[in-house]
């Protein structure tokens, strides 16, 4: 039987065996290739996604056990939180290969949604999961509290 | 190589090789679809694009697509080649954007590799010259074009962003309106490249990246290909080195969804599915009966112990200098050293895969491919197609730190051979897991070193002996032609070409032979010997009563670019500053890929005897920066790269079988360990050199050395942990 789930706003079916896990039923069911395979053990983060807001491992999880759930992929972030990471990301070029990159930024939205004005330990447990193996953490770090504090003054500006 | 005064006019164009490149460039960059759809898998022209030459074409749009030879793993080379052809074109760097070259050695050919490929940190190094001709004729072109139109002497016609400007009539034409125009003009004998002072582009900050798309999941990599009718393919690998397939039951995993078929191929039984999940899922159903009989049945532990016992004698000269035992005689203090070396996996992000396609005379291949050449004439060989059919798609590469410059093009042509056994047409994907990436060999070879030295009563070293031991890389490869006397260079870069001025010096070489596949990583023999070098240096300085500092400039060679890196470092790191209780700092020097590196490693040691990364300063002279925002990530990386080998990576063989599979028992770098990298560029005017390697093997030695000016022990075994 077919599992429902809501992918970026859209309501779908998924058509595949119920131990198939999110990652593969958002780039083979779905067709979007911007979530990552990385290890499939849930070590990398590459395949980072948002299941009801929180940033989820979605290389390891069936998606029997998400029916119904709220999927947010890297193609369909929107948040302010999300737009002033990927300008940020921009702006300070932190990509290198790029390929954990969408993950990276999944992470950091996710931090970002739930506090806009996170301290370094706070960085450091939301992005600790995600690997990058050319080493852009630096620029990674720079790059949120940039957009932390774009995302303080627009709340300033509008609060 | 040239300095950059000396270039100013030059005769750059061989015209008949230009009006080729036009025509090929034309056909060849468009026969191979970009390939993420059906809809835009036709072939055929593009209207609207005037191909101007081989590196670039100009839409009517204005778009300027720059083709980049050397594929973009990360390094920046899209950027980089996309900066010195703008620079020349006085293209609008907003207008500018960059494809893969197709694979054609004699357009693309990497004139320091030989063939078309991207290593060695070569890439601006190798395309500085070139890049910046084609983009000074493709400039001429569209300026003869103007005055052609306009009936105005070329001389008097500015170009600048993108526009083309005759002041004394006030006609403009943006490069799109003369595009057409300017592809059928006759190709400049002579072209003019600008001065340093005339730059706009090169050495500016701010010009960001080229290689778009990585971050909001638009970039596509070999992972994201998808082709009408394409399968999945997942190999089940043999378990040891040298194991093979005695027989296979495919009985359970046939009857799973989606599987059309399991077949046999040299390395090992593939699955061919719809999906990956599903060919991952048959696999696991496969009864596979392995013939042990050639395996590999050692461990990593055991070959280490021959190593160790081959070090004991002296191997063959790689280089000798003066009067090794002389030296040692007429010394004053004399310093012994060993050094343990793993192997070591790449771990790109993205394991390896490759998209294949067989037709009838010809073979499609999609792939983050960074040796064309190797891998066309590979598969050539492979199929009987010529290699001039073999079409390669140069895909972004989710990293490649050596693994994708596989010197017999292993998971190409595991991939061509799954599309071979499958029959038909239809295009295929390998996908390598994590596991099977990670234990497919291909790893830094494994390395013992022994080191002995001796001293003067002035702090200077008189003699030197250090035995390398360990397996050749390009032994069986395309440039095995290379070893000299037993000797492969890459076993011994880095520790040949010393920073320093020793009169009696003797290298030498242990080969040693085993099932264990090798390759180059990043930075190569300097990997290991930059290590061996510069962590000896500091124990030779304790020896002499030296600073580390003061003792590598008493013994610098004559090169100065050596000491204006380790200079600099010094006095940007403060290094004569007094280090803190629970602070410790250490420094390393290295040159490799034509770059010089300094680094100054600040760490601190806690309460439990832990030590954390705090800051590293690192100074690199690479002659002009072309890039310099690109120079300091690759700086900025490169440490972190470098880090994970000194720290926590390692790859072990038990009976035959590589133990780590997964980034759970194969640690690498991670957020919370990165120390704050500052980066100083050397202004310098010398030829521009490597970036994406020089910075790795420096890092080692320079935590190693903090760690031994805290606590006076060696650490001879790595990766050595976090414990001071």
């Amino acid at each position: 039987m077919a599992i429902k789930l809501t992918i970026n706003g859209v309501n779908r079916q998924i058509d595949l065996p119920e131990d198939t896990p999110l990652l593969w039923a958002i780039r083979d069911g779905v067709e979007l290739t911007g979530t990552k395979f990385g290890c499939g053990i849930a070590q990398c983060g590459a395949c980072t996604v948002h299941v009801d807001g929180r940033p989820t491992r979605s290389c390891v999880l069936p998606i029997s056990a998400i029916a119904g759930s709220n999927i947010t992929t890297i193609e369909g972030v929107e948040s302010k939180a999300a737009k002033a990471v990927q300008a940020a990301w921009n702006e300070l070029s932190v990509a290198q290969c790029g390929y954990c990159q969408s993950g990276q930024v999944m992470s950091a939205t996710a931090l970002l949604e739930n506090n806009s004005s996170p301290d370094e330990s706070e960085i450091s447990n939301a992005m600790n999961g995600n690997i990058c193996r050319c080493a852009t953490y630096g620029r990674i770090k720079t790059a949120i509290k940039l957009a932390s504090t774009k995302l303080e003054n627009q709340g300033a500006e509008h609060g | 190589m040239d300095k950059l005064k000396e270039h100013g006019l030059m005769r750059a164009v061989n015209r008949r090789v230009f009006l080729q490149s036009s025509a090929v460039g034309l056909t060849l960059g468009m026969t191979l679809p970009s390939a993420t759809t059906a809809e835009t898998a036709k072939l055929g022209k593009v209207k609207n694009t005037a191909s101007i030459n081989a590196f670039v074409s100009i839409d009517l749009d204005n778009t300027v697509t720059v083709l980049s030879k050397h594929v973009e793993f990360g390094q920046g080379s899209y950027t980089g080649m996309a900066t010195l052809l703008a620079e020349e074109l006085d293209a609008n760097w907003q207008d500018v954007r960059v494809e893969a070259a197709p694979a054609n050695k004699a357009l693309y050919v990497n004139k320091l590799l030989g063939a078309q490929g991207t290593g060695g940190s070569t890439a601006v190094a190798s395309s500085y010259q070139q890049m910046r001709e084609a983009g000074a004729v493709a400039r001429a072109l569209l300026v003869a074009a103007a005055a052609e139109k306009w009936a105005v002497p070329a001389v008097e016609i500015d170009v600048s962003d993108g526009v083309l400007t005759h002041a004394k009539s006030g006609l403009k034409a943006s490069f799109g309106e003369l595009a057409n125009a300017a592809a059928r003009q006759a190709v400049p004998e002579e072209v003019r490249l600008k001065e340093p002072s005339e730059f706009k582009l090169i050495g500016k900050e701010g010009t960001g990246r080229k290689d778009t798309g990585k971050t909001d999941g638009s970039a596509i990599f070999t992972q994201d290909i998808k082709l009408p009718g394409m399968l999945v393919a997942v190999v089940a690998h043999p378990p040891r080195f040298g194991a093979t397939v005695a027989k296979f039951d495919a009985t359970k995993a046939l009857q799973l969804s989606g599987v059309h078929k399991v077949v046999r191929i040299p390395n090992g039984v593939a699955v061919i599915a719809d999906s990956f999940w599903q060919a991952k899922t048959a696999r696991e159903e496969l009864i596979v009966e392995w013939d042990f009989s050639a395996a590999m049945s050692a461990s990593s532990d055991e070959q280490m112990l021959e190593y160790k016992k081959a070090a004991e004698k002296p191997g063959i000269p790689a280089k000798v200098v003066g009067d090794i035992e002389a030296g040692f005689s007429n010394s004053e203090k004399i310093v012994e050293a060993e050094f343990e070396y793993p192997y070591l996996a790449h771990a790109t992000m993205e394991p390896m895969n490759c998209v294949v396609q067989i037709k009838k005379d010809e073979v499609r291949v999609w792939n983050g491919c960074q040796s064309q050449t190797t891998d066309q004439n590979a598969i050539a060989k492979a199929t009987g197609v010529p290699a001039e059919s073999v079409y390669i798609k140069t895909l972004l590469a989710g990293g490649s730190f050596g693994r994708r410059a596989s010197k017999d093009s292993d998971y190409v042509l595991e991939a061509v051979s799954v599309a071979q056994a499958y029959g038909g047409d239809a295009p295929i994907k390998l996908v390598w897991t994590r596991e099977d990436d990670m234990r497919s060999g291909y790893f830094r070879p494994m390395f013992f070193h022994k080191l002995r030295a001796g001293i003067d009563a002035h702090g200077k070293i008189i003699a030197w002996q250090h035995r390398v031991v360990g397996q050749q890389i390009i032994a069986g490869t395309r440039l095995e032609f290379l070893i000299r006397d037993g000797i492969d260079f890459t076993t011994v870069e880095g520790a040949n070409d010393l920073p320093y001025k020793i009169p009696n010096m003797s290298l030498e070489v242990h080969n040693m032979k085993s099932p264990v596949s090798t390759l180059w990583w990043r930075s190569v023999g300097s990997t290991h010997n930059a290590h061996s070098v510069e962590a000896f240096m500091d124990m030779l300085a304790s020896a002499a009563n030296m600073d580390p500092l003061t003792f590598r400039l008493n013994n610098l060679n004559d090169d100065p670019r050596h000491r204006e890196v380790l200079e600099r470092v010094a006095k940007e790191s403060r290094w004569a500053e007094k280090t803190p209780e629970g602070k410790a700092k250490g420094l390393a020097l290295h040159k490799s890929f034509g770059s010089y590196v300094a680094q100054v490693v600040d760490m601190s040691i806690d309460d439990q005897g832990e030590y954390s990364l705090d800051t590293v300063t690192c100074v690199v002279d690479c002659g002009i920066a072309v890039n310099p925002d690109i120079i300091r990530a690759q700086m900025d990386g490169g440490i972190g790269y470098g880090i994970s080998p000194a720290l926590m990576s390692k790859i072990n063989i038990e009976n035959g079988a590589v133990v780590e599979g997964n980034f759970d028992r194969y640690q690498v770098l991670r957020f919370k360990d990165m120390p704050v990298v500052n980066v100083h560029i050397v202004d310098s005017q010398e030829a521009p050199s490597g970036v994406g390697e020089p910075s790795t093997p420096v890092i080692g030695p320079a935590i190693a050395n903090a760690l031994f000016s805290y606590s006076g022990k060696t650490r001879p075994v790595l990766p050595f942990g976090i414990k001071v």
